[in-house]
């Protein structure tokens, strides 16, 4: 005991190499520091750089025409008359068949559109020229939101001639261009020309699919977290069961897609690219998720409830389906939205049943053909086009804003709900 | 029971619900048995086709069927071994990404990081998870993929535009959630005795974390790694969008390379008849990519079983 005494207390001194020892401990620290200020430096790099390229599909470029009388009666009620009367009359300046036929090409596949809404049929208030804003086409659009008549030089103008940029630098010192909020792009279903494709049919095919996986998966998912959870015995067949479910939650969404293209197309003949097939698929893909979640939020309501409801004499299904899953219900919305949410960004599966289709009009049904968000932005990545890009990065914002929507959802229905037994 | 005093009243309606739960339990074993039987029973068909020494051990994959029976190589080939090496080479790219900063990350984490702090950036790091694959596949193919190009330029090597790398990394950025969670978990089971120990016999924290936490959750964290792995080589959109379509056997990531759900997709969006060799080479490409995902994840759950030492 007495050789204690021969130990000096430690001090930094006395310890060799400690100084090495703490410049380690100081990097080991800003290496792990490091490490998640690099991952979620490149998550706020995706959505930046998503967000810059997307923000264009959200606005679309106009020009302003004065439309004499004389071209609407001239054009007796057709849009394609009268827009070729705006265009060849406009501008006296522009002569030959080549320049007439680039100058009619500033205006959109779309310009007719808005012709045959706000102008045929319609009561002109005024005696003199009608003024209307014909939305640009996607090259003219492209270039104008990248600073052509604006900013000095250095624009890339893409596909246009140069009479075509002069004609916008006159447009522009004209004040006749303008940029507008682009409705069409929310509403509009999926097209061959970038000015009128619109995430619009997307949205609503995604909808249809939701409903069909959130209606099947929710139930058959929580019948069965209840069965496992409450009545289940302690036996092998329950294990496998456990370890079943536990598996089916890794398998690859490509397989679910495979399965889908098997058994619910070419052996029940269910209709090919539909929304319920969709559903179908994605319910067997959230189902795991749901289950999982669902067993999570049973556990959690503390045995005295079923004690009580027993001992009043409740039988065991009264039990669980009067007092124990209304408890639990919460907690497996939670869960539910949340693989909702995963099911609402998957791709894989839903080009395996063909929901990869160019589909332009919005589903009215269920066994309609129809696309779906992801979908719809793993088509538009795919077109050469320079407007597209723009509309992809900007169907990519639209599918995020929802996914932060639902998660929103789950994440107050939680904590609304959270109870501390 | 109840027999004694009480009659037992019989409740039809009751055996119906506890019929029915049994039934919706059933599914899952079902949608598994649904899955399994689809695959192998196109794939055996498949085998009737294409020989499965050629399958398994060929290194030429061009499934493209002639136009014209009599056409030199109307058979295609079906050579499956370009394939593994592709989807190999993008996981392990993959996992060498998510691993270091996935580690690292759930190192900070669970020693170093404030409770506070800790609540934030944990649910924000597995946004990372939750970002549908096909805005990566967009982003790799809009933004990596030419950014490395012309990096690999300025010092004169040939990156080609679907190259392994740019596919590899952005996969490897969104399973590093998966990696840090997992190994966040681990490291926090570790018991406080052990760092206690540790700092009492005068180690630092690093070296506490290092020589006695790290190895302590090693099991735990390679099984993570392995489950990372598994989705890597099942994620779909991400190689559909910026890997490459023709099967090149190579390990340089500086190429392009293609792998099992690239050629799933390929094969199977677009018209063809059912029964034709190329669409039923895609079920057998399924099956193989279950099978490869189902060893991944036994191993993950073995590895824990054996070398995880109980400390309680």
């Amino acid at each position: 005991m007495t050789d204690l005494s021969y130990i000096s207390p430690l001090s930094a001194a006395s310890m060799p190499g400690l100084k090495k020892r703490y410049k380690t401990e100081r990097f080991f620290r800003m290496t792990g520091l490091a490490a998640i200020v690099a991952s979620l430096g490149f998550l706020a790099f995706l959505m930046l750089s998503i967000s810059i390229q997307g923000m264009g599909a959200f606005f679309k470029t106009e020009i302003r025409f004065e439309v004499e009388q004389a071209w609407i009666e001239d054009a007796a009620g057709d849009s394609y008359s009268l827009l070729r009367n705006i265009m060849g009359n406009s501008d006296p300046t522009v002569t030959g068949r080549t320049a007439k036929r680039e100058y009619r090409r500033l205006v959109g596949a779309d310009a007719e559109d808005k012709l045959r809404n706000e102008i045929i049929g319609q009561e002109i208030a005024t005696d003199g020229p009608v003024v209307i804003w014909l939305p640009a086409s996607d090259d003219v659009d492209v270039a104008v939101k990248d600073g052509l008549g604006t900013t000095a030089s250095g624009v890339d103008t893409g596909q246009l001639s140069q009479r075509q940029v002069d004609w916008i630098m006159g447009l522009t010192a004209g004040n006749r261009i303008r940029t507008d909020f682009n409705m069409g792009f929310l509403l509009n279903g999926d097209s061959r020309d970038a000015e009128r494709a619109g995430v619009g049919g997307a949205l609503l095919g995604s909808l249809f699919t939701l409903i069909i996986c959130f209606v099947l998966s929710f139930f058959v998912g929580v019948m069965a977290a209840v069965y496992l959870e409450e009545f289940a015995p302690k036996n092998k067949a329950t294990l496998f069961l456990e370890v079943n479910i536990n598996n089916l939650a890794s398998v690859p969404s490509i397989i679910f897609g495979l399965l889908g293209l098997a058994i619910f197309l070419n052996g029940f003949g269910l209709p090919r690219s539909s929304s319920l097939v969709g559903g179908m698929v994605l319910a067997l893909m959230t189902l795991p998720t749901i289950i999982i979640a669902s067993r999570v939020s049973l556990r959690s309501i503390p045995p005295s409830i079923r004690e009580a409801a027993l001992g009043l004499g409740a039988t065991r299904v009264q039990t669980v389906f009067h007092h124990v899953v209304p408890l639990a219900l919460p907690g497996m919305l939670t869960g539910a939205i949340l693989g909702m949410a995963r099911a609402l960004g998957e791709t894989a599966p839903l080009l395996m049943i063909g929901m990869v289709a160019f589909i332009a009009d919005p589903p009215s049904s269920f066994t309609d053909p129809a696309t779906a968000m992801p979908v719809q932005i793993f088509l538009w990545s795919d077109s050469p086009e320079r407007a597209f890009t723009e509309k992809t990065a900007g169907a990519i914002m639209v599918l995020i804003v929802f996914l932060i929507l639902m998660n929103l959802a789950a994440v107050l229905l939680r904590k609304k709900f959270e109870k501390k037994w | 029971m109840g027999e004694g005093l009480i009659q037992r009243r019989s409740r039809p309606l009751e055996q119906i619900i506890r019929a029915a739960l049994v039934i919706c339990s059933a599914v899952a074993v079902f949608v598994t048995i649904g899955i399994i039987l689809s695959l192998l029973f196109e794939t055996i068909r498949f085998f009737s086709q294409v020989s499965i020494i050629d399958f398994v051990f060929g290194t030429n994959w061009s499934p493209q069927t002639a136009m014209r029976e009599d056409q030199v190589g109307s058979t295609g080939a079906f050579g499956f071994i370009p394939l593994l090496t592709g989807t190999l080479l993008i996981s392990f790219i993959a996992v060498a990404i998510a691993a270091p900063f996935g580690i690292y990350s759930a190192v900070y984490l669970a020693e170093y990081a404030k409770p506070a702090h800790r609540a934030v950036i944990k649910p924000t790091l597995e946004i990372l998870a939750g970002v549908p694959t096909v805005v990566y596949g967009f982003f790799a193919a809009i933004v990596i993929a030419p950014a490395l190009r012309s990096a690999g330029a300025s010092l004169g090597l040939d990156v080609a535009s679907e190259s392994a790398l740019a596919a590899g990394l952005v996969m490897g950025i969104m399973i590093i959630p998966l990696v840090s969670s997992i190994s966040d978990d681990v490291i926090r089971a570790v018991p406080q005795a052990l760092r206690e120990g540790s700092t009492g016999l005068g180690a630092t924290q690093s070296e506490t974390v290092r020589k006695v936490i790290l190895p302590a959750a090693l099991p735990g964290i390679t099984s993570g790694i392995l489950l990372a792995a598994s989705r890597a080589v099942g994620e779909t959109m991400i190689v559909v969008m910026a890997a490459g379509l023709a099967a090149n056997l190579t390990f340089n990531p500086l190429n392009a390379v293609t792998t099992v759900t690239v050629q799933i997709v390929m094969l199977l969006t677009g018209d063809q008849e059912f029964d034709s060799a190329k669409t039923l080479a895609a079920f057998a490409l399924g099956l193989v990519l279950l099978c490869i995902t189902l060893v991944f994840n036994i191993l993950a759950r073995w590895i824990v079983l054996k070398y995880q030492e109980e400390y309680d």
